[in-house]
């Protein structure tokens, strides 16, 4: 039971990192059904642009959080701008294979320009003590650092919720989402509103790359790939296109990680989440949350 | 003259769907397009909204030439479209709806003001108001989408077959609306498949056939006319 609740503990904070990631490919699949492999690099370049500015700049880590934020929010609305908005009339297939090249480029442009080097965030960041925990006279512990991971991504999907139900962006979003001509006769720019949605995304990408930099205590160029393809496969199992099954698939899936590490072998966790990924496609191919109307892609 | 429509061509791909069509609407009438399916009527409401670009000809709101605005500048003109098959957004709520066809007005006062205008007119709009728009019944949705177009106070509202799909009692309904709101000052371009009733509030039409205008006049002529009687009246 020791090992149970521990890692629910542990996977509750892989968890919120995925959740995060899975919103923005979620977001930007609901608006423009593309999934946009370079999520995942936008992440590694939000974690590298906190870095530098706690390193170089030597602000602190609420600074990095809002810097890293507006910069990966550009990077992402430069990315639409230049290498998918072109496609926005093209075949499906088209935008899906640049997004791939997208993300090739800004991985081994990441390679290039900051070295194959492993780096980790300055110690004393953040506090990360031990907090000794007892659940049903159980002894457990989850770190200062698990708390705030979990505190973040709470905060942020509340911020998330209120910007898509309560402003009028956000309805603008919805609208774009369901029915772009229609949104578009309502006077709602949908060029903008896709912007806007791969800003949200993208700076929600920078928080995951940040807590997963301090998480795991290093950042490298590619460490946006895996993580990056198991969001995706979160947003997935939650149901593509929908906010709720982003956070819904993200939790489970660092959940059930971390069960397959505990009571298993690490070595079986990421066979283990792309067979359970497939398993829940045969049995629910929208996803959780998702109605089984038919999905393209 | 509110809107000129002059020798406007459109094409989908290879598709010649307007061929050289010119029409016009003047400021406080109903006019009426009607045609049969597939002969250009929601094209030529779509060009004039701005979501398909003409490959020539030229479209005029109050003397300001259209041509190369987008839909939203169009809107902020003051012409909104109730849109074939109603358009609506079916994941949010009958207010949220309403709320979009304001999106481009940013007067608090104003636009609680209109919602409650819209909610006089159609009272079911208003009980079912937190509701999502796609648990409406095809009727109520029709509304809606008239509702959501009176949102943005436009001068001029284009109608795309506001009938399709609803019992005679409806169909009868959604005419009286949309005779009141012309009556309120609203003009209008009603494009119909039911010539009958869309002359009987029409002041004007059109007969449009495979991407031309073959015939034009006042209402009551055209209802009377033999080749409209035999085409689109049914005998
Ligand atoms: N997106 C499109 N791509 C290609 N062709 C199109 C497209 N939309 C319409 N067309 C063609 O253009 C012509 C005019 O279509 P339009 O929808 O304007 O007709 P309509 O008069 O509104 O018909 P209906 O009464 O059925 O709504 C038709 O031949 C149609 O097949
Ligand atoms: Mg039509």
């Amino acid at each position: 039971m020791a090992v149970f609740f521990q890692q629910i503990i542990n996977g509750l904070s892989l968890g919120s990192i995925y959740a995060l990631i899975a919103l923005g490919y979620t977001m930007v699949y609901g608006i423009i059904q593309l999934i946009n492999f370079a999520h995942g690099d936008i992440m590694m370049a939000g974690a590298y642009i906190a870095f530098f500015v706690v390193v170089y700049l030597k602000l602190n880590i609420w600074w990095a959080f809002i810097i890293s934020m507006i910069g990966s929010a550009l990077l992402g609305v430069i990315i639409e701008r230049v290498a998918y908005k072109p496609l926005r009339n093209a075949t499906r297939l088209a935008p899906l294979i640049t997004a791939i090249g997208m993300s090739l480029f800004l991985e081994n442009g990441g390679l290039m320009v900051l070295g194959t080097d492993i780096r980790s965030y300055p110690g004393g960041l953040i506090t990360n003590a031990q907090l000794p925990l007892t659940l049903f006279g159980i002894r457990l512990t989850a770190t200062t650092l698990q708390l705030l991971i979990l505190a973040i991504t709470i905060v942020m999907m509340i911020i998330l919720q209120y910007i898509v139900h309560y402003t009028r962006a956000g309805k603008a979003m919805r609208a774009v989402s369901y029915d772009a001509d229609a949104a578009r006769l309502m006077g709602i720019n949908v060029d903008n509103t896709i912007s806007l949605t791969f800003a949200l995304g993208s700076a929600f990408a920078a928080v995951a790359g940040i807590l997963l930099g301090l998480y795991y205590n290093n950042i490298q160029p590619l460490m946006g790939i895996m993580p990056g393809l198991k969001a995706f496969v979160a947003a997935v199992i939650g149901g593509i296109g929908l906010i709720p099954g982003a956070m819904v698939g993200g939790f489970a899936l660092g959940i059930f990680e971390t069960m397959v590490s505990g009571y298993w072998s690490s070595n079986l966790r990421d066979p283990i989440v792309f067979l359970l990924l497939i398993l829940i496609l045969l049995v629910k191919p929208a996803g959780l949350l998702g109605k089984n109307n038919t999905e393209k892609v | 003259m509110l809107l000129k429509v002059e020798n406007l061509d459109v094409y989908y791909g290879a598709i010649h769907a307007l061929k050289g069509i010119s029409l016009e609407v003047k400021e406080g009438e109903i006019v009426t397009l009607i045609g049969a399916n597939g002969a250009g009527k929601s094209t030529t409401l779509n060009t004039i909204c701005g979501l398909l670009r003409p490959q020539s000809g030229r479209i005029t709101f109050q003397g300001q030439a259209l041509n190369g605005l987008p839909a939203p500048a169009i809107v902020k003109l003051g012409i909104s479209q109730v849109p074939e098959g109603r358009r609506i957004f079916p994941n949010l709520t009958v207010k949220e709806n309403l709320e979009l066809g304001a999106y481009l007005r940013r007067d608090r006062e104003g636009i609680s003001r209109s919602m409650r205008d819209v909610f006089r007119r159609f009272p079911r709009l208003e009980e079912r108001q937190k509701q999502m728009a796609g648990t409406l019944s095809g009727g109520e949705q029709q509304m809606l989408a008239i509702g959501r177009a009176l949102m943005s106070r436009p001068k001029l509202m284009l109608l795309d077959e506001p009938s399709m799909g609803l019992a005679p009692l409806l169909v009868q309904e959604i005419f009286n609306i949309i005779k009141e709101i012309n009556q309120q000052g609203t003009t209008i371009l009603l494009v119909e498949q039911n010539a009958n009733m869309a002359l009987s509030v029409a002041h004007r039409g059109y007969v449009l056939e495979t991407g031309r205008i073959t015939l034009q006049g006042k209402a009551a002529e055209l209802a009377a006319n033999a080749a409209v009687k035999k085409a689109y009246l049914g005998g």
